[in-house]
């Protein structure tokens, strides 16, 4: 496959799971990148590649910003659109990897409860706080995430069973046991050493001027990831065998590629996904919680197929992925913005992901016609 | 029925033409069958049998030609049409509903129905009463799945005679069945034709035609050379009628093997599955051997089983003389031993991929750098081998699913010549691709001899094994049963071993 492309929508995204409002997103826009993202992740034939959508995408923009007035173009606006989608986007991020192989991983939700509410209550056990606290923390949250990525995938490549089984038990495994660890309440954090990753700022100084509060400390951590994994996927053997995998499973083992290790290794990334989105989750809320990831596997998938990820395999990227988690929560952010009530958006959220990956099926058509 | 339908035959097709883009498949064949008949329809593989068949089931239609029935002119547009006609297919690959159990397979798409719900009393009785016409008794609760594949050819048979078919159509049909089950199923064809159905039989079992077949007709490179009652027709001069022709003489030479040449690849005892059984096979420095045989007769598997694209049961391996533990097929890439694939779509690419991604899939890490892939090396290879293969492609970049057969089987040999295999496994390396892609890689072969590598060929093109082997060895039933030196190696000979005919 050509580069396999397209934006990830946003997945799940953690909305907080304390009251919360939907998250504002701009429609149009989404559509805009769907098909963005969809053209992009089209390989060759030239118009419908990029530039054609951009264009469209910054005129959907400014309909949108005239709609809100003046309300979504804003700094501070943006800001928060890329704080709300970070947890999505990085679960996100894990499931293009798991989908590229033509797999699912349903258990990202209540990993990021799992892991979340097992880092809390690591953190309050712990004598010492600070660096020393996050970093030992995060890698309980790691272990525990790559874990459940390795239980889900063991039974796909040693029994071959299907992933939507595997991943669906560990979704009720995971969850149940959040549930009992935190006896069914959130767990607090005591230490405040997560207050930084949750709500601080980088660049503050520079960005105040121009009326930014700053970037979002969890705004860097996706954008890392993003970038990493992004890379990890585009210009490693290890990517290219990912690729391989979906595309033709049976021409890649007889490659002599090892199947099983990279299909493993794609859970345990997912898996570690959601360790990263449950301790920034726990961060932001300073507490690990057990309900926080309800229905947010469903919104990774949907970041991951908006942005242009094949479900049958072989083809996708980390870019589209984000930009699909950024169209879906530019959606939500601008439904925020001018009033829609949050049932109507959960309709016009399914709709932008229906229209979505019409549009790249009928994309898709075209490209093969043109041949 | 008027009087033109009793004197006219069952089904009579006229000079039947098919091309395909670069093969005509069949040219003006005609072809006749009559009531009650069993007619046998033999060929090597590629004279056009399945092409005429198809037609005649409707799943692919004549450029020229007349097809009549009972005498009366008709168009086969369709599966359906040629079931209305009382034609019935049965493929080598059979039809079920693998979960259905027999009565609802017999009975698919003709269920009996009261009103808007299945009668399932009306099915069995339905089922059953074709099923005592036939004289056989099935289980009628297991799901087909679980029948053994003599079973699932009877209820084949059922559906097609529930569909009323007067001429039924079967593709290889003891190929997979016991002797006993072949006794079971020729009393079955006979009492079937006692009571006026007819039948086309297509079997390269040569031995199996006098029991069965009333007429043989022969069809060699889209023609019908020849149509003799079964009775008049000896074994050797079936043969001869099949293969009569020239060796094709777009074979390059092959040069001989050195006297002193090195064995390369040694296999020893070798089993895998269930057919492969005690294979030994030797292979030279600059030597081609190939593995003749009928399908299904197991030289896929005994290449697959060296490969690992099978894990073998038990056998040794050696290549250069160390030996190999054959686990997976990248141990067997790690010794030098390559196989490309029958079937290149599903096996040898990853159609999505472009020619680039292709052509280094399988050695990546030679094309690393500092842990990332090195694009522009890949390119610079890719490029060389487009250059030396003449593969045609707009560029590296080209998705390998739109490029030709021919093309696609390149790139899959650009996969495996950048490396330093030793051993190259190549099964069917030609099916399906044009003569001109063909003689390329011949000469491909030719050179990957030069440069001392090892070839085992599997073909199921008898001139082609022929023409660009030095050894023959032909397997039937998983086992190596014959073994011809090139100079002795003759179509009858060869054709008598793989059918188990005395020649």
């Amino acid at each position: 496959m050509a580069e396999p492309r397209g934006p990830e929508p946003r997945g799940p995204e953690p909305r907080e799971a304390e009251p919360s409002v939907a998250e504002p997103s701009e429609v149009k826009r989404a559509i805009e990148q769907d098909a963005e993202a969809a053209r992009a992740s089209a390989g060759r034939a030239g118009w419908m590649r990029t530039p054609a959508i951009v264009v469209g995408l910054i005129a959907l923009v400014v309909l949108v910003n005239s709609f809100t007035n003046g309300h979504f173009l804003t700094p501070g606006n943006l800001t928060n659109v890329l704080r709300q989608i970070t947890y999505n986007a990085i679960l996100a991020v894990g499931q293009t990897f798991v989908i590229i192989t033509a797999g699912i991983d349903l258990s990202v939700g209540s990993m990021i409860e799992l892991t979340g509410v097992v880092m809390a209550t690591f953190a309050n056990a712990m004598p010492f706080g600070g660096l020393g606290l996050i970093v030992a923390t995060l890698a309980v949250g790691l272990a525990v995430g790559c874990f459940a990525g390795l239980v889900n995938a063991l039974p796909v490549v040693r029994l071959n069973l299907p992933p939507f089984i595997t991943t669906l038990a560990m979704m009720l495994m995971a969850r149940g046991l959040a549930f009992k660890i935190a006896h069914g309440q959130p767990v607090p954090l005591r230490s405040d050493a997560f207050e930084t990753i949750g709500t601080g700022y980088v660049l503050s100084g520079v960005l105040q001027p121009i009326g930014l509060p700053g970037i979002p400390v969890a705004v860097l951590w996706m954008l890392t990831i993003v970038v990493v994994f992004g890379v990890l996927l585009a210009r490693t053997r290890f990517g290219r065998y990912v690729y391989a995998i979906g595309g033709n499973e049976e021409a890649a083992r007889l490659a002599g590629i090892a199947v099983a290790r990279t299909k493993t290794l794609v859970y345990v990334i997912s898996g570690g996904c959601a360790a990263v989105a449950g301790m920034l989750l726990m961060a932001r809320f300073s507490s690990g919680s057990p309900q926080t990831g309800i229905g947010t596997e469903l919104q990774s998938i949907a970041a991951v197929v908006v942005g242009g990820t094949s479900l049958m395999g072989g083809r996708g990227a980390i870019v589209g992925t984000f930009l699909g988690a950024l169209l879906i929560g530019v959606l939500n952010n601008v439904m925020d913005l001018i009033d829609i009530e949050s049932y109507t958006q959960e309709i016009v959220l399914g709709a932008v992901i229906l229209l979505a990956v019409i549009l790249d099926e009928l994309r898709k058509r075209y490209l093969a016609r043109q041949r | 029925m008027g009087s033109a339908a009793v004197t006219a035959p069952l089904l009579e097709m006229s000079g039947i033409v098919k091309t395909f883009p670069g093969v005509r498949a069949l040219d003006g064949v005609s072809f006749a069958v009559e009531r009650g008949e069993v007619h046998a329809l033999v060929g090597e593989n590629g004279a056009g049998k399945s092409t005429l068949m198809k037609i005649l089931a409707g799943a692919d239609r004549a450029d020229a030609g007349t097809i009549a029935v009972d005498g009366t002119p008709v168009s086969i547009d369709g599966p359906r049409a040629a079931e209305l006609l009382g034609i019935g297919m049965i493929y080598q690959e059979f039809n079920l509903v693998p979960e259905l159990g027999a009565i609802e397979n017999i009975v698919l798409g003709v269920e009996p129905a009261r009103g808007p719900f299945l009668d399932r009393r009306g099915a069995a009785a339905l089922a059953s009463t074709v099923l005592s016409e036939l004289g056989v008794a099935l289980p009628l609760d297991v799901p087909a799945r679980r029948l053994p594949v003599a079973h699932q050819q009877m209820i084949e048979i059922c559906k097609a005679l529930v569909r009323k078919a007067r001429l039924i159509v079967m593709d290889e049909p003891t190929a997979s069945l016991s002797d006993r089950e072949t006794d079971a199923l020729f009393a079955l064809i006979a009492r079937l034709r006692a009571q006026g159905v007819a039948f086309v039989y297509i079997s390269h079992r040569l031995e199996e035609l006098p029991r069965v077949a009333d007429r043989i007709t022969v069809l060699r490179d889209g023609r019908a050379v020849g149509t003799r009652a079964a009775a008049d027709l000896p074994q050797n001069e079936l043969i001869r009628l099949m293969v009569g022709r020239p060796l094709d003489a777009h074979f390059p030479d092959l040069p001989a093997v050195a006297a002193d040449a090195p064995v390369v690849l040694r296999v020893r005892g070798l089993r895998s599955g269930d057919l492969v059984h005690d294979v030994d096979l030797t292979v030279h420095a600059g030597e081609v051997v190939g593995l003749a045989g009928l399908v299904g007769a197991g030289r896929t598997e005994i290449v697959r089983a060296i490969a690992g694209a099978d894990v073998p049961r038990a056998g040794e391996v050696a290549v250069d003389g160390a030996r190999v533990v054959v686990r997976d097929p990248r141990s067997a890439i790690a010794a030098g031993v390559v196989l490309i694939t029958e079937d290149r779509k599903a096996q040898g690419l990853v159609l999505g991929m472009s020619v680039r991604e292709n052509t280094t899939l399988a050695h990546l890490d030679a094309y690393e750098r500092g842990g990332f892939v090195d694009r522009s090396a890949e390119i610079r290879v890719t490029a060389q081998e487009i250059a030396d293969l003449r593969i045609r492609t707009p560029g590296p970049e080209q998705t390998v699913r739109n490029l030709s057969g021919g093309n696609q089987q390149k790139v899959v040999l650009a996969k495996w010549l950048i490396g330093v295999a030793r051993v190259f496994l190549f099964d069917e390396p030609t099916r399906g691709i044009d003569v001109g892609a063909k003689a390329e890689i011949y000469t491909l072969m030719l050179e990957l001899l030069r440069n001392g590598a090892a070839i085992v060929m599997v073909s199921s093109e008898l001139p082609e094994v022929l023409g660009m082997s030095h050894r023959v060895l032909v397997v039937r039933g998983g086992g190596i049963v014959a073994e011809f030196a090139r100079a002795d190696a003759t179509p009858d000979k060869v054709i008598a071993a793989a059918t188990g005919v005395a020649a």
